[in-house]
């Protein structure tokens, strides 16, 4: 298993060469989102209108943290369950998000949209919010205030910790583990 | 005839909630231990070692172990003999559970995950209503248990009405197939809630209160449903799902199992799906 090293944005040179099982540390800046905030986005692009954010070689990471205590960057944050947000997550690529950060398999439809764009799909560890943490230098709203911990942030990560589930190959290391390890 | 302070009651669940979500309880932290050891894959032994240091952070830091600070759910036991004192403004048990919620997840930071309305989606923005369940029992008893329940886990829950024809084998494929299909999702390790019997309110309820038995991992006094408990782990831990979903031995760290009567005619089953994040405290008065 490689290990990769990379910044955002992110260009397709850099997503060729994520295999499912590699290591990802991630520095620059991850847009959060969850469910209430993908609908939101996913209407305005059905309406025709503009984004409030750019995606562009983006990574949008799946996760509603906690509040953050005072003089802290961000509360525990940890990824949310990916497959909410399957029905949304094809256009999205389609309009250049290089990729998606949550846990949990993904739908067929999600898997063939990133092998059309060139995006990944990678997991951090669910329920390990606190110490994904200490790799989130800061957080801002940018959109979406009043949906409270389902808003749409820009955190800035450094080494965030992460591994590939979905290549743009049609790798996955779910099933390869699961396969891997199953008995009868 | 004992008196209850409900204003004690609110201080005791704002401090309860708060202490649930950071600090990692030792009966969880040994079965964590304990499947570690057996764990074969690199990447499942890894998704262990940072289970363990999460709860380090978590509890130095007071950080919610998981973000997901969950639905407040109540299980209250009070005795027939007790009599509540309406003090510190509460006028009554349910808004003394509401404001030690309600107090407990602002003082805490912990997250607001509750929505109004299922369609509409307003967050409440105090993580209240609470879930509470009421027990009444002889006596001057008055117990309390929280657990905090994600969302993650709980989507990958399910019931089913049964013939009693499907027999033993029929529920323990059911339990098997639930946890197959949730794999990566509800974030394994995952504990296994299974209530027997029943109704069909009855056993989703049931397949809950499995899950809040201590220590975790016990097995139920009757030996045959002790025998279930350990046959259905042994055979969700073939399904290699693993750590996280990433493939390994280890995707359950326990099954409980609990039964109730049921109608000649029916045979339900119930699933409740827990994370390895267990959040489950207790207190009594």
């Amino acid at each position: 298993m490689a290990e990769h090293r990379i910044t955002t944005p992110v260009t397709d040179d850099v997503i060729a060469k994520m295999k499912a099982g590699d290591r990802v540390y991630i520095t620059g800046y991850l847009l959060c989102g969850r469910d209430s905030a993908h609908k939101k986005l996913v209407d305005l692009i059905k309406e025709g209108k503009e984004l409030p954010i750019d995606i562009k070689g983006q990574l949008i990471y799946y996760v509603g943290p906690t509040p953050a205590r005072p003089g802290k960057a961000i509360g525990s944050a940890g990824p949310t369950t990916s497959y909410r947000m399957d029905s949304y997550a094809p256009i999205l690529h389609s309009l250049g998000l290089k990729g998606s950060i949550g846990k949990g398999s993904r739908s067929k439809e999600v898997k063939e949209a990133m092998m059309k764009h060139k995006a990944v799909y990678l997991a951090s560890v669910g329920g390990a919010g606190a110490l994904i943490s200490k790799s989130i230098e800061s957080s801002d709203i940018v959109a979406y205030p009043e949906l409270g911990p389902e808003a749409i942030r820009r955190v800035k990560v450094k080494d965030f910790p992460c591994i590939v589930i979905n290549d743009m190959y049609g790798g996955d290391l779910y099933e390869e583990g699961k396969k891997k390890y199953r008995i009868a | 005839m004992k008196t209850i302070s409900l204003a004690k009651v609110r201080d005791q669940i704002k401090d309860l909630v708060q202490e649930a979500n950071f600090v990692l309880q030792d009966d969880v932290l040994a079965v964590v231990k304990e499947m570690e050891k057996k764990e074969e894959s690199p990447a499942g032994k890894e998704v262990f070692c940072q289970i363990l240091q999460n709860a380090e952070i978590a509890k130095g830091e007071k950080l919610g172990l998981c973000q997901d600070t969950g639905l407040a759910v109540y299980f209250v036991e009070i005795g027939e003999d007790v009599k509540l004192k309406k003090d510190g403004g509460l006028k009554s048990l349910r808004e003394a559970i509401t404001e030690g919620t309600r107090l407990g997840y602002g003082e805490g930071y912990l997250r607001k995950s509750v929505v109004e309305d299922p369609v509409r989606r307003k967050n409440t923005g105090d993580n209240t209503p609470a879930y509470i369940h009421w027990e009444l029992v002889p006596g001057d008893t008055f117990k309390l248990t929280f657990v905090a329940k994600g969302g993650g886990a709980e989507n990958m829950s399910a019931i089913r009405m049964f013939a009693p024809a499907a027999g033993l084998e029929g529920i323990e494929d059911f339990v098997v197939e639930t946890a197959d299909k949730g794999g990566s999702n509800p974030c394994p390790p995952i504990i296994v809630g299974v209530g027997v019997g029943g109704n069909f309110e009855y056993a989703a309820l049931l397949a809950k209160k499995a899950l809040l038995r201590k220590p975790l991992g016990s097995h139920n006094p009757d030996p045959f449903y002790s025998d279930v408990e350990k046959r259905l782990l042994e055979r969700i831990n073939k399904l290699g799902i693993g750590p996280q979903g990433m493939g390994g031995r280890i995707t359950a760290l326990a099954v409980h199992v609990e039964s109730f009567p049921c109608h000649i005619a029916s045979m339900p089953a119930a699933v409740n799906i827990q994370c390895h994040s267990h959040r489950v405290m207790s207190f009594e008065m």
